[in-house]
């Protein structure tokens, strides 16, 4: 299985390039200009600080050895991978990047607003108990996977119905945007919001066909013959669904407001990803473009729903992952074929209500438990170190505020006051030889721009 | 010495400033700017939340000229940046009580 190793090499690669820059880009773009960094840098922080919590004790209390309860594993057992083989390793780091890019997700409902010591700090505690229960309960066979084993392929309620409620909850107890609904608060780079999307999409290969579960397990034949169809099946239904999902979404707002938009492209696509995340393995061709196209519509339907509802749920991590992820998980249950790699029939392939049921009770379990955790972390940080900047702050632009920069300097006079001007406080490394309010133009020299 | 000044759509300022080149003119300080007048602004989506931007993206020229240019210049401007459409611009003129060039301290009509 030298092929597979390969791969997962590469996988684990893409799917780490999903959450930085491939999210950050998606969600920069869609920010403000004044908190476009604020944005990526959420995705950032978020991948180095789960990534080492995944590694220190998620790893042990997803997959370790001793379950307890059907909830979680022991997080000590294999505290700091003690005791994990150097082979096992590329798989630990696989499941780290799923870990991380769900924490990435939740940043998108709580946009422009939130001290990143708050992120920092609700990070360790949502992945130990939101993230690495549930993937414990659904892959680590705990509580779902004994109670209700439905088909989740590569995460539609570990990681979108998740992320999704998770993001809604936080919505909700941290409050909007200042200027919510009255103002307008448009994306400022459509550009690197399509790209971001493109790059989902490339990585998402990563995410679902590298999700193969080998049956046998031998390591020989019968590995290889699982492999060598079972990746043409995910890699296929994770194409055709996001294709369908893109041209669904555009045809429901081309009818709803009149236009076919790229920040509709965008999200058109990563909606049919989210919905085939459960389903790749789970359903054929017919299925996979049927999922596509109900989640694209679905979400292009949902996404303008909270307006409504007056919740800031800021670029939809709802009305796009949580509904994409329900929307995928659910129709399993229609649309599940017993030709496909997970080999059930759901209702529409005559195996009658008993892959729905199992769909609908993974479903439920994940959002209750979501809630109910993110709920209360948030609410503990609410009252304790406080989740959001000062108004002025926040009005000022959050980039400034928690990071001191600004991402675009497009004008002649910001630019030059960078350059010995008064504005030079300090002596950082980029401070010029040049005595403070010199001409800046007399600053750099050739050959002395060391 | 009077100052023309025009806002017209980005798009004709090409036309525009070919007309005034024609006419011998030897430059202008233009600046991107933004605003609206009887053409309102426009209606932008996005995930079907439906923004009235209300400012237009337009380009403005500033000219100085001799008196003896002023109507001249002001016809160009007017003829190179019409579309007949609404949103087409404006163009108003105002007395300068002087002028000086930086490089030489020539003033007024020298300095033009």
């Amino acid at each position: 299985m030298d092929g597979y190793y390969a791969w997962m090499l590469m996988a684990t690669a893409m799917v780490l390039m999903m959450t930085t820059p491939a999210l950050a880009l998606f969600y920069g773009g869609m920010a403000r200009a004044k908190s476009v960094l604020n944005m990526m840098m959420m995705s950032y922080v978020a991948l180095g600080v789960v990534g080492l919590v995944f590694i220190l004790w998620g790893w042990s209390a997803m997959m370790g050895p001793s379950d307890l309860g059907g909830i979680i594993a022991n997080p000590f057992s294999l505290f700091g991978l003690r005791g994990v083989e150097p082979g096992s390793f590329v798989g630990v780091c696989f499941q780290m990047t799923f870990a991380v890019i769900t924490a990435a997700l939740i940043s998108g409902a709580i946009a422009d607003r939130v001290k990143l010591s708050a992120w920092v700090v609700f990070l360790p505690i949502w992945i130990t108990l939101s993230y690495l229960p549930i993937a414990h309960m659904v892959w680590g066979g705990g509580f779902i996977a004994e109670h209700f084993p439905a088909q989740d392929y590569a995460g539609g309620t570990v990681v979108h119905i998740n992320a999704g409620v998770a993001g809604g909850v936080l919505a909700l107890i941290i409050g909007k945007r200042i200027g919510f609904g009255k103002e307008p608060m448009k994306p400022h780079n459509l550009t690197l919001t399509m790209i971001g999307a493109g790059l989902l999409w490339f990585g998402w290969y990563g995410f679902n066909v590298g999700s193969i579960v080998f049956a046998a397990g031998d390591g020989g034949a019968k590995d290889t013959a699982q492999f060598m169809t079972e990746t043409g099946v995910t890699f296929l239904n994770t194409t055709v669904a996001t294709m369908a999902a893109m041209l669904a979404w555009l045809l429901v707002e081309n009818l709803l407001h009149g236009k076919a938009t790229s920040l509709g492209a965008a999200s058109g696509i990563v909606s049919g990803l989210v919905a085939i995340t459960p389903a790749a393995g789970a359903v054929d061709l017919v299925g996979a473009i049927v999922i596509g196209m109900v989640s694209g519509a679905a979400c292009a339907y949902a996404v303008g729903l909270k307006y409504r509802f007056g919740l800031d749920d800021s670029f939809d991590v709802v009305g796009v992952h949580l509904v994409g992820g329900i929307v995928g998980t659910v129709l399993i249950g229609f649309l599940s074929s017993s030709k496909a790699p997970g080999g059930v029939d759901g209702l529409f392939y005559g195996g009658g209500l008993t892959s729905l049921g199992h769909q609908l009770g993974a479903v439920a379990v994940a959002i209750v438990w979501s809630a109910f955790f993110t709920a209360i972390i948030g609410f503990a940080i609410k009252y304790t170190i406080g989740w959001r900047i000062s108004e002025e702050e926040e009005i000022e632009g959050i980039d400034f505020a928690e990071h001191g920069e600004a991402a675009y300097d497009l004008h002649a006079t910001s630019a030059a006051r960078g350059l010995g001007g008064p504005a030079l406080v300090g002596s950082g490394a980029l401070s010029p030889k040049a005595p403070v309010g010199a001409e800046p133009s007399n600053n750099i020299k050739e050959g002395d721009q060391s | 010495m009077k100052l023309v000044t025009a806002v017209i759509k980005p798009h004709k300022w090409e036309d525009v400033r070919s007309a005034l080149e024609g006419f011998g003119l030897t430059g202008m300080t233009v600046s991107e700017v933004s605003g609206y007048g009887r053409q309102k602004g426009h209606t932008e989506v996005y995930r079907g939340a439906e923004y009235d931007i209300a400012l237009v993206p337009k380009v403005k020229l500033e000219i100085v000229v001799d008196d003896m240019d002023v109507d001249a210049v002001a016809d160009l401007i007017v003829k190179a940046a019409q579309t007949g459409r609404i949103g087409d611009g404006k163009v108003w003129i105002s007395p300068i009580d002087g002028v000086i060039r930086v490089r030489t301290g020539d003033r007024d009509e020298s300095a033009i």
